[in-house]
């Protein structure tokens, strides 16, 4: 084959080198008002890129760029190799399928006449639809899982149904490229899960894959890369943990987060924290394990200043404590608690307002208990109450524990808090 | 194929009814002649051509009779030479009002949209009144029913460059830039009507919707200006199906959106024209008769375009006979819109119609 033939453009197992999609340089404006500018990033073949950020960073605006239904101001952007602003309505609709954001529309087409719509890039006005159209469309709406009510008026779906009918659409144009534009906004957990696993098998066999997506979560577990966009930029660009940190989501949404990774997989887990008043307490926390670890997340989101310690180094704790910038006394793993740890974590605990118990506590802990002014314990689930401590609370109300505590007037001496000293 | 059979299934069953219908008004009015007499002197006009040639200006066409039934010479001078024309110009005003009424609640993706929705009616009757009010003013000699057209066109064509902007159209501005100019060109109609004195009759007649003095080369003329373009909207009606989808789904399924808008506005508009300048405005049939068959048939515009076509044409036949066979005549769009209306809002009562 010579030269950049589109016949083959409908075929999504091609290996063509370059990427995929390449946006160079894009700005759009709409009037004065700048929704994107100078964004870059590239989709490689066979990938599925999540565009994620905040509500109007322009998301759908870089979608319907690459669709070709809006023309860039500046930039360029590319779908297999040539400008979309050089191609024809029609070589677009064979080469990018989308669905799009809303399913809101009014017209009394059947799911079956809605999907055969999708094979439109591939027909002359005067053609047919022929044998391979039909079988695009039956393949299409048993991939999407809505051959059940083919026959059913569109407008007599559920929101749900509606997305996964035009998903169908978009999967019987047989476009190596599909845009999606938030799939699962109308989606419950379950088709939202099927329907990003029905995206990956997509890509899987050889489709590259661009979506929109809220979720940070589920973006974070199936894309292969993420584009985070805010401002009117891209914030970062990469592997899903390298672009979901707390300080680029901080960045990008001006919310607090954290970020710790979704159990049996390697992905970013982004949990929002709650704007509430912050917590102005020192907590020194003892424990390990899962317990431990979740207790220091709930007291750094609440903005304690937090302590960890003894624990053994590689406990869950440990590495959260790091991970959250907390000091920890730890101790290598199996060789005991020390004197000189014990009495680094005795003095964090003094300097304490509170101590706070999660998880199992050896024996050699009781004194570093013990020097706690005041002493919470959290429910673990399977132990109600853990001994040698005051009061015990489940986790969620862990700060609000702490804050009802009276701060410690002594702490002043071993290190001075954020306040003013005439206070 | 199930669908293409379903479309020629209906065609067909219209075409019977528009043909029955034709028969049965051929044969009504002061003279009473009966559908097989009135069938009979249809057979016996039906030609086919042998020949052609150019003899001046105009093209000469030899042809051969098929039939030859006995019938007097007073039923065929009735049927062909009095009452046909008026009925095939009210097939062809009505299949083209109901076509057009389609296309136009195609592209707006609104059930109220009509025929006129661009101004075309109000634009042919600025060109018809002021034509009606002072000839002199229209030049070009382009006589009542060229004014009338050229005043539809203008008007269109004023209404679209005024929301066209930078290429593009957006619908919500040409159906608001519609309805500011037909508000202004009714103005200029009441206008036009405070200073007609004497010939304020003969212009109402015509504001209302008449078929009456309809001739042959009206009939020919209108059948020309409507075949043309209506074959063109059916090469376009699955495109106008994927339009439905909204405009941003349909560019990304491959149509040039704004090209198709163009083509069936202007096409639609010529359609509306040609209906509207030999029968001044007949309201509501490109109103409901899309309606009615959108319910009967489907929202597919491959089915719905020609059957609501051939249903308007019916329609506007059936209606103009019950408008001539009073005591007095009454102007069909007075019928039009008395036996549309109670007939359309028993079929909301009956069925909402929440969506295309």
């Amino acid at each position: 084959m010579s030269g950049p033939s589109r016949s083959n453009g409908t075929d999504p197992e091609q290996d063509r080198a370059g990427p995929m999609l390449d946006v160079a340089d894009l700005s759009v404006a709409f009037g004065d008002q700048s929704v994107v500018s100078g964004v870059d990033f590239g989709v490689d073949r066979g990938s599925f890129v999540g565009l994620v950020g905040p509500n109007g960073a322009g998301k759908t605006t870089v979608l319907r760029t690459v669709k070709g239904t809006l023309a860039p101001d500046r930039g360029t952007v590319r779908v297999d190799g040539e400008p979309v602003s050089d191609r024809s309505a029609k070589e677009v609709g064979r080469l990018v399928a989308s669905t799009p954001q809303g399913t809101d529309l009014s017209f009394d087409f059947t799911v079956r006449q809605t999907v055969e719509m999708g094979r439109t890039p591939h027909l002359g006005r005067f053609d047919r639809m022929g044998e391979r159209d039909h079988s695009a469309v039956e393949t299409a709406m048993e991939r999407a899982s809505v051959v059940r009510f083919a026959d059913r008026p569109f407008t007599s779906l559920s929101g749900g149904e509606r997305q996964r009918v035009l998903l169908a659409r978009a999967l019987a144009q047989e476009t190596p490229l599909l845009l999606l534009d938030e799939p699962t906004a109308n989606l419950d957990i379950n088709h939202a899960v099927r329907t990003l696993e029905l995206v990956r098998s997509l890509v899987a066999d050889g489709k590259t894959a661009v979506a929109a997506i809220h979720d940070l979560n589920l973006a974070a577990r199936y894309c292969d890369e993420l584009v985070l966009l805010a401002g009117g930029g891209v914030r970062a660009a990469g592997r899903p943990s390298d672009v979901l940190t707390s300080d680029t989501l901080r960045d990008a949404f001006d919310a607090e987060t954290l970020v710790t990774t979704q159990p049996g997989t390697d992905a970013p887990l982004v949990t929002p924290l709650a704007e509430r008043e912050s917590v102005d307490r020192r907590v020194h926390v003892v424990g390990t394990g899962a317990p431990a670890a979740d207790a220091l997340a709930a007291l750094v989101g609440a903005d304690c200043r937090v302590t960890v310690g003894v624990v053994p180094a590689g406990d869950a704790a440990a590495e959260r404590a790091a991970e959250l910038d907390c000091e920890a006394v730890t101790v290598p793993s199996f060789a005991g608690v020390d004197d000189a740890a014990r009495e680094r974590a005795v003095g964090f605990a003094r300097a304490a307002d509170a101590v706070v118990v999660a998880g199992a506590v050896g024996d050699r802990n009781a004194p570093v208990v013990e020097a706690g002014r005041a002493r919470l314990g959290v429910e673990t689930g399977d132990r109600a109450t853990v001994s040698g401590v005051d009061d015990t609370v489940p986790l969620v109300a862990l700060p609000a524990a702490v804050a009802s505590l009276p701060p410690a007037e002594g702490s002043d001496a071993v290190r001075p808090p954020n306040q003013s000293p005439t206070d | 194929m199930r669908f293409a059979g379903r479309t020629v299934g209906w065609s067909a069953g219209l075409t019977a009814v528009l043909c029955a219908v034709v028969t049965v008004s051929a044969g009504i009015g002061p003279v009473w002649i009966p559908p097989a007499a009135v069938t009979k002197v249809l057979l016996n006009a039906v030609a086919v051509p042998t020949g052609v040639s150019l003899s001046g200006p105009a093209l000469d066409v030899s042809t051969t009779r098929l039939f030859a039934y006995p019938v007097t010479d007073l039923q065929t001078q009735i049927v062909m030479q009095v009452r046909l024309p008026r009925i095939l110009l009210g097939a062809v005003v009505g299949f083209s009002l109901a076509a057009a009424g389609t296309i136009m609640q195609g592209i707006f993706r609104n059930p109220m949209a009509d025929p006129s929705i661009i101004g075309v009616s109000s634009g042919a009757a600025v060109g018809a009144v002021g034509y009606i009010v002072a000839p002199v003013a229209i030049p070009l000699g382009l006589g009542l029913r060229g004014a009338a057209f050229a005043g539809a066109l203008l008007a269109a064509f004023g209404v679209y460059l005024i929301a066209t902007r930078n290429g593009e159209t957006p619908v919500a501005t040409l159906l608001l830039a519609g309805v500011a100019v037909q508000t202004f060109l009714g103005a200029v109609v009441s206008f036009l009507l405070l200073q007609s004195g004497e010939s304020i009759r003969r212009a109402l007649f015509w504001l209302m919707g008449h078929l009456k003095g309809a001739s042959w080369p009206e009939v020919t003329t209108s059948v020309l200006l409507v075949a043309v373009p209506f074959v063109v909207l059916l090469a376009y009606a699955r495109d106008l199906n994927v339009m439905l989808l909204g405009e941003e789904d349909a560019q990304s399924l491959g149509i040039e959106v704004e090209r198709t808008k163009r083509v069936l506005l202007a096409l639609s508009s010529v359609v509306t024209a040609a209906g509207v300048a030999v029968a001044g405005i007949i309201g509501f049939v490109g109103l409901i008769v899309p309606h009615v068959m959108r319910l009967l048939v489907g929202p597919d515009h491959r089915i719905l375009l020609p059957t609501a076509a051939l249903a308007g044409a019916s329609f506007l036949v059936a209606t103009d006979t019950l408008a001539r066979s009073g005591s007095a005549e009454v102007p069909v769009g007075i019928v039009t819109a008395a036996l549309g209306a109670p007939f359309f809002l028993y079929l909301l009562r009956k069925r909402e119609v929440r969506e295309l």
